[in-house]
């Protein structure tokens, strides 16, 4: 499959790869507090939060342009947003609404692509997140793979008997139908699979193979981590005075 | 001696009404390799499905002396390694390492052992040097074999295979069928292949419609279906 960037990434090997996920969840919902909560962000506020972000970036050996552009995938729903308050005469803040939401995803997207899912979502668990929720993020991971895998075999086989010049209304009723086909094949795939895990002992909880510990390397990057974020949130109010 | 498996009366309806068990009765002794054939649709994987608790029909079905129902699944998933047809549906984790240590996990072992146990399953299988891969980079073959790995990192007394060479190359086919032949388990093999259960089966059972019609020497009942190569139109399905 070739749409597997995030999770190859994930599985690279840096020093933020090597920390433990429940330090890095906790770090990024430090970030994403300092960075909701600062009440003006200004231009080299926001450089300044972006920098921390391409920091962790460059530790963590990621391809920078790849998790910036990957990022963007946040801005068409921010600028919608921000055009309506840009609309109400708002322009400053429809703005820092884009600027916030492009610098938490970029933040969010550091952690999944340093942190395995099922590595995360237990860490997740261990932080009080509900089961269900971490089962079903589980699941979701799993079977986003399948109906991938599903899409793209589909997708091959339609086009290996379809051509350009076909009409727009007979390749749109192909389409149609090809999302009816892929739901049914992805259930049956899903039930196929589900059958697997239970036949090698699945009882509802998919255990690490290595679990996590914390270490006082992990405990370090958690404190720098928050105070850096902290730091960004007092930094307004130092210069203010 | 005290068969293995032992299946007695066994029917299973499927919701929308199919039958597709009709009164099983099959024994499985120590040592043995019993290739189940019979055309699409007769019950066979239905039937290997009831021997892992996957399924529950009306009828008796014991493991190793354990009663298939409720109580006893993890024990007798731990006993029974299934091998599905398709390896894609078995092989859901990152990767290779982590699911052979899948099965072990959920037994219960710690994370070391499980992890012990997938390597060692991993060797015996030769896919060590895939241990840190994606599953969904390997060839079929490959993948067939890391599914195999999974059932054997839980140190199972019997083996059942499902389609065990769909997708497989002829190099690929062989390698897994000097395998399997090493493998020191009882084996039962659900296959439409004459060449795997001539190999690798001492006994046969043919499956027709949700029953078992024949039981008996696999050349004897290849060739009494037809499924012998060499039998041809003087078969009892070629008439």
């Amino acid at each position: 499959m070739h749409h597997a960037v995030i999770d190859r990434w994930s599985r690279q090997e840096s020093v933020l790869h090597a920390r433990d996920a429940r330090a890095k969840v906790v770090v990024l919902l430090a970030f994403l507090v300092a960075l909701g909560t600062t009440p003006r962000l200004t231009a080299p506020l926001a450089a300044a939060y972006l920098g921390l972000v391409i920091a962790a970036v460059a530790a963590a050996r990621l391809p920078a342009p790849g998790v910036l552009l990957r990022a963007s995938v946040v801005l068409p729903f921010a600028a919608a947003v921000g055009l309506a308050s840009a609309l109400a005469g708002h322009a400053a803040r429809s703005a820092d609404l884009v600027a916030r939401s492009y610098i938490s995803a970029a933040a969010a997207l550091v952690l999944i692509s340093t942190t395995p899912l099922p590595k995360l979502l237990d860490g997740l668990e261990s932080l009080g997140a509900p089961r269900f929720l971490t089962l079903v993020g589980q699941f979701l991971y799993r079977y986003l793979f399948v109906v991938s895998e599903q899409a793209q075999h589909m997708r091959l086989a339609a086009l290996s008997r379809a051509s350009q010049s076909s009409p727009r209304r007979l390749r749109f009723r192909a389409a149609a139908g090809a999302l009816a086909t892929l739901f049914a094949r992805s259930h049956a795939r899903a039930e196929g699979i589900h059958q697997a895990m239970l036949a090698r002992g699945f009882s509802g909880r998919i255990a690490p193979a290595a679990p996590s510990r914390l270490r006082p390397a992990d405990v370090l990057f958690l404190a720098a981590g928050v105070l850096a974020a902290a730091a960004l949130r007092l930094l307004p109010l130092a210069v203010a005075r | 001696m005290t068969p293995l498996v032992e299946v007695r009366g066994l029917r299973y309806r499927y919701d929308d009404g199919t039958l597709a068990l009709d009164g099983v009765d099959f024994q499985l002794w120590p040592g043995e390799t019993v290739a189940l054939l019979g055309p699409n649709g007769s019950g066979k994987t239905t039937f290997v499905h009831h021997l892992n608790g996957l399924l529950r029909g009306p009828g008796f079905v014991s493991v190793c002396g354990l009663e298939v129902n409720g109580r006893n699944l993890a024990q007798i998933r731990r006993r029974v390694g299934l091998v599905f047809q398709d390896s894609d549906e078995q092989l859901f984790m990152p990767t290779v390492l982590e699911d052979v240590a899948f099965g072990p996990l959920n037994l219960g072992r710690a994370s070391a052992a499980a992890l012990a146990a997938a390597t060692a399953a991993l060797a015996q299988v030769g896919m060590a040097h895939a241990a840190g891969k994606a599953p969904y980079h390997l060839s079929a073959g490959e993948k067939k074999r890391v599914a195999l790995a999974g059932v054997l990192a839980m140190d199972p007394e019997i083996l059942v295979l499902d389609e065990p060479t769909t997708f497989l190359d002829p190099p690929a086919r062989r390698h897994l069928l000097d395998l399997l032949g090493r493998l020191p388990q009882a084996k039962i093999l659900v296959t439409h292949e004459p060449h795997l259960a001539r190999a690798l089966a001492s006994r046969a059972l043919f499956f027709t419609a949700g029953r078992i019609v024949a039981d008996g020497p696999v050349a004897a009942i290849l060739t009494r279906f037809g499924w012998d190569p060499a039998a041809g139109e003087t078969a009892e399905l070629g008439r």
